[in-house]
């Protein structure tokens, strides 16, 4: 099988493809979502303790 | 045994194993889908009937699998919590039902892509794929009551009694095929005989599935680590661990 038959999926490319595109997309977005949440959390955290450690 | 459960129901201990774990789940996870997606693609041969275009199955049917296995979990879990007030499973509830929510779509939307050229519409109102409309109502309606309730305790009872009485949908999508006629085929693997589909499909379909599962429970993790820091942000050992960062 060659790479042109692959990728054209015997004219369902269009089909095909844009559903495993999709389907990355929402599994990656559901991985970097939360990663960069809890990086923000500990950063808002800290950063409320410092000030609560200026102000007493 | 019970002392390690009883300790991992403390939210300190529960939010470093859990980050321990994780790695683990999402390495497990990438090497199942890579397989899935070679066994899927390249080995498996083109469906007598529906050519190539068949191979949109081997996402659909294992995230319309999740829709309903999440659903299941996050309704348990929240009886959990709200029968024995158990905030980690108030926890897990809440953390499951966006991702309960992007498997119903992806189901949807795969389901669609491959409805227009193999039925030649992109959507009909037949009772599967309106049943499992319902059920992305259902975890938007989850996640929407959790968010408008500011006690976050009480948001956690709120939306496990929504989720438990939306419980009810879940029998209905499955046995839609059966009770209704409909445009969408019956079920190809979980019939009691043999199953009707080839082994050379089957295998990355289950592939996927298991991918998918270790997926959702990675994921899970993630969320529920950035719920518990929300609701613990208060406490010591969260002072802790920033400054120790």
């Amino acid at each position: 099988m060659n790479l042109n038959e692959f990728l054209s999926m015997g004219g369902y490319a269009v089909y095909v493809w844009s559903s495993y595109a999709i389907a990355l997309i929402v599994l990656l977005v559901n991985v970097v979502l939360p990663a960069r949440q809890r990086r923000k959390l500990l950063a808002d955290i800290g950063r409320a303790a410092r000030r609560a450690r200026r102000n007493p | 045994m019970m002392r390690f459960f009883h300790k991992l129901a403390s939210p300190k201990y529960f939010y470093s194993i859990a980050g321990r774990i994780i790695p683990w789940l999402a390495s497990a996870c990438l090497a199942l889908i890579l397989a899935g997606l070679y066994y899927g693609l390249v080995v498996a041969p083109p469906d007598y009937q529906q050519g190539d275009s068949y191979r949109i199955m081997f996402i659909h049917v294992p995230a319309a699998w999740m829709s309903l296995f999440i659903y299941v979990v996050m309704a348990g879990a929240g009886a959990i919590g709200l029968i024995w007030r158990m905030k980690l499973a108030e926890v897990i509830a809440i953390s499951s039902a966006p991702i309960g929510a992007s498997f119903t779509f992806l189901a949807l939307v795969t389901g669609s892509i491959w409805g227009k050229p193999m039925w030649g519409t992109w959507w009909v109102w037949d009772a599967r794929l309106t049943s499992e409309l319902i059920l992305l109502f259902l975890y938007l309606g989850v996640i929407a009551l959790y968010n408008a309730v500011d006690d976050k305790r009480t948001a956690a009872r709120a939306v496990a009694i929504l989720a438990l009485v939306g419980v009810v949908n879940i029998p209905i999508i499955h046995y839609s095929v059966e009770w209704w006629n409909t445009l969408h085929q019956g079920p190809t693997v979980t019939k009691l005989d043999k199953p009707s589909i080839d082994i050379s499909m089957l295998i990355p379909l289950l592939l996927m599935a298991l991918a998918f599962k270790l997926y959702y429970a990675f994921v899970v993790l993630m969320r529920a680590r950035c719920e518990v820091l929300r609701r613990e942000r208060n406490t010591g050992w969260v002072r802790e661990l920033v400054e120790s960062q």
